[in-house]
């Protein structure tokens, strides 16, 4: 993300692409159109680009797995195969767990087979008319992987799995919801603050200077104290902090090169007011750049969120930072490989989303700025 | 370049009284903040205590007073008594605080960036060959890796599967309950020497780059990193002060070891990818081709001409990472239980002790602007252009 960009306006189009056909009789078609067919043209082009990069493509994988997995609960729950009495990611809970018996004594010798009485005694789930020397069933939670349950069951009985695509929804919606506030702050403080430049510029650019020197997760971690953090909040409030950041100052740069071409001049000439020219001349040309930052936004905005809620400092109902702080709260992350399906799939669903969106980032880079490519 | 640091320091300033009048806003002034809510209007305090609350923390006056008594005692290092360790000063700890943090950052900062520098060099020199991609792959896993979860993996396994190294915290406590020291004192003592040792070998280094021979310049650089590591010996094991301190210093730098790998090992990626598409761009010139059609030895090719321009987007580089640096840092202490500034960040946020969050808050941006400014006079050592300009 801290890479320096310097980009052509629109280089991901080719230069050399043939104009479109016009049939001669036919009235002239609308602009429209003619937008909409350049449109294809160059997403055609530059997807031909982005697939000569493998890594990309495996990014791009990955996302689609996510979101896969992401829709996956509507439709398990439609569909009746998931019980949400036994499937919801948060109230959910296993009804037969599997089950150890144990023999209930005085004075444990073996741990595996003997379990303290008065543990049985003050343990609401077994009946208290217990003696000692009975043999009591001792439910196991978390349970591993079977049949039901393909992840196994967390501490509290939830199933591993239904969390996991929740909490899949939860970062696409974060990430994508934080990106999207980014580029739209971004591309206009950029675009503004590169047209009209002076005191606005100065501005807009000693704000962002003052945003990217402070620490993102310290600011959150002490928004968080004030106010009460839904996982909206956070989205909005990691696109503003990006926003009027780092990304504008690139995105501001970017609206300078434009700034100075030929069409600015002629759009003026024609006697196009600065509104006009900002949002049609300028900000579709810095639009490639905004979106590859995008990228970049929504794997720190996942990073951020599971970080919070790590902390405990967000209030969201199930999300991967949640599932491994419930797994490290209760001590089963430094017991091992015997609690594996705690350990990994929160932790690598956190790591692999964020990877997949930063290689498509880096993909999308190569596409819209020439000189990375390989010779 | 006298005018340039003047005008970088009084930039810094600025910044920082913005910075801290935002917090400070945010913290004390926003309509039912936290100081309020807990004292001022709290119906389970009883009135006379509710009163004596409100007099004492001078929520009585207006605002902006408030505000100008807490700037004013700010400057004055005076930051108020923490709420939740209640008879003990903020600046207490805070100064207790700020040297275990610094060394975490300084020592991670320096490794991370060495790492990164020195893969991604090899990285873009191998272009195109086998193990290119993986360790592509390798480096951006690791950096965006979850890093809660990362640190608590090597936990698990260098600490608790393997007993290599300590599993948290800062000392052991066992050894230190007859310690004719404290920790902090061990601490700053085994930071110094550190610092001066490792001051010693870069001036030893960049000193022996001036020498033109190639023999006398490597004979110069070994024994002047071997004559430091000689002085950092003598003094530990050497001198009476040292043999006294050295297991209570080797008990924390045993503690030191974790914390700093983890951190350099998620950091480095980011500092190897740009490094390489950095040295990728520079291979390009025209003077890599000169120094190859001279004859010169790929080593020297890549090590004196290529990765030395290749070094100045890093630097800048430098500027942004500081940031993620002490955000890193913020996990580690909080994971690791190293108790540094980001710890007590983190602590008091939670516990809504707001004395200590805001003064807490307040140095890791101090830290974050003097990092910045280091950085920026770095970059400014390392590129004529600015020092003229500036």
């Amino acid at each position: 993300m801290t890479e320096q960009i310097d980009v052509q306006p629109g280089s991901g189009a080719s230069p050399d692409l043939p104009p479109p056909v016009l049939t001669p009789d036919a009235v002239p078609p609308s602009m429209w159109r003619i937008r909409w067919a350049l449109f294809r043209r160059s997403f055609a082009h530059n997807w031909k680009l982005f697939r000569a990069n493998r890594v990309g493509l495996v990014g791009l994988g990955i996302i689609v797995f996510f979101a896969l997995l992401a829709i996956a609960p509507t439709v398990l729950f439609a569909t009746g195969i998931w019980n949400s009495a036994v499937y919801d990611p948060v109230v959910g809970l296993e009804p037969n767990p599997p089950v150890k018996v144990m023999t209930v004594v005085n004075e444990i010798t073996d741990p595996e087979t003997e379990i303290d009485f008065r543990y049985v005694l003050l343990d609401n789930r077994i009946p208290n008319t217990v003696k000692v020397g009975d043999q009591v069933e001792i439910p196991q939670q978390p349970a591993p992987p079977d049949r039901r349950h393909w992840l196994g069951t967390d501490p509290l009985g939830r199933d591993v799995l239904s969390q996991l695509m929740h909490g899949a929804r939860a970062a696409f919606f974060l990430g994508i919801l934080a990106a999207l506030v980014t580029v739209v702050i971004a591309t206009t403080v950029g675009s503004i603050s590169a047209y009209f430049g002076g005191a606005l510029d100065s501005f807009f650019m000693r704000l962002a200077d003052l945003l990217i020197m402070i620490p993102f997760l310290a600011i959150l971690i002490v928004i968080g104290a004030i106010f009460e953090f839904k996982l909206w909040h956070l989205a909005v409030v990691i696109g503003l902090l990006s926003g009027f950041g780092g990304v504008a100052i690139v995105l501001k740069s970017q609206a300078l090169a434009v700034k100075v071409k030929p069409f600015v001049d002629a759009a003026r000439v024609a006697g196009g007011s600065n509104a006009h020219i900002i949002f049609t001349h300028i900000i579709p040309n810095v639009m490639p750049l905004s979106f590859l930052y995008m990228m970049f936004t929504v794997t720190s905005a996942i990073q951020g969120e599971a970080a919070l809620s790590f902390l405990g400092l967000l209030n969201v109902r199930i999300s991967w930072g949640l599932m491994i702080q419930l797994a490290n709260n209760q001590g089963y992350l430094l017991q091992g490989l015997q609690y594996w399906w705690l350990l990994f799939p929160a932790g690598l669903a956190v790591t692999l989303i964020s990877a997949a969106f930063f290689l498509v980032g880096r993909a999308m880079d190569e596409v819209v700025n020439p000189r990375l490519r390989k010779r | 370049m006298t005018r340039y640091v003047v005008r970088r320091l009084a930039q810094m300033v600025l910044l920082f009284v913005v910075f801290l009048t935002v917090t400070w806003f945010l913290l004390y002034a926003l309509p039912g903040d936290i100081v309020k809510q807990k004292f001022a209007t709290n119906p389970n305090i009883p009135p006379e205590a509710r009163q004596v609350a409100i007099e004492r923390l001078g929520l009585d006056k207006p605002v902006l007073i408030q505000f100008r008594d807490y700037m004013i005692n700010f400057f004055q290092l005076d930051f108020g008594l923490s709420f939740n360790q209640y008879p003990r000063k903020v600046s207490d700890i805070i100064a207790e605080r700020l040297p275990r943090t610094i060394v975490l950052f300084l020592t991670a900062l320096v490794s991370y960036y060495y790492a990164g520098f020195l893969a991604g060099k090899y990285l873009a020199w191998r272009r195109g060959k086998r193990g290119e991609m993986a360790v592509t792959i390798g480096g951006v896993g690791l950096y965006t890796v979850f890093y809660p979860w990362f640190a608590l993996m090597a936990i698990w396994l260098f600490a608790a599967e393997l007993g290599w190294l300590p599993i948290s915290k800062f000392l052991n406590p066992d050894e230190w309950r007859n310690a004719p020291f404290t920790a902090n004192q061990v601490f700053i003592r085994l930071f110094v020497t550190v610092l001066a040792v490792s001051v010693f070998m870069a001036a030893v280094v960049l000193l022996a780059n001036r020498i033109r021979d190639h023999r006398p310049r490597t004979f110069a650089k070994i024994g002047g990193v071997a004559l430091g590591v000689v002085l950092f010996i003598w003094y530990w094991w050497g001198t009476a002060g040292g043999a006294l301190m050295r297991p209570y210093a080797g008990d924390i730098a045993e503690h030191l070891i974790l914390p700093v790998a983890v951190l350099t090992a998620v950091n480095f990626a980011g500092i190897m990818l740009l490094t390489r598409s950095s040295m990728l761009e520079t291979m390009r010139e025209d003077f890599i081709l000169t120094a190859r059609a001279k004859g010169l030895s790929e080593r020297a090719v890549r090590d004196r001409h290529a990765a030395r321009t290749a070094l100045l987007p890093v630097t800048t580089s430098l500027v942004l990472a500081v940031a993620t640096v002490i955000d890193g840092g913020i996990l580690t202490e909080t994971v690791f239980s190293w108790p540094g500034m980001g710890e007590v960040l983190v602590t008091s946020v939670s516990n809504e002790d707001i004395p200590l969050a805001l003064a807490s808050f307040s140095f890791i941006g101090i830290m974050a602007l003097v990092g910045h400014f280091l950085v920026d006079i770095l970059y400014g050592v390392l590129d004529p252009r600015i020092r003229v300009g500036g």
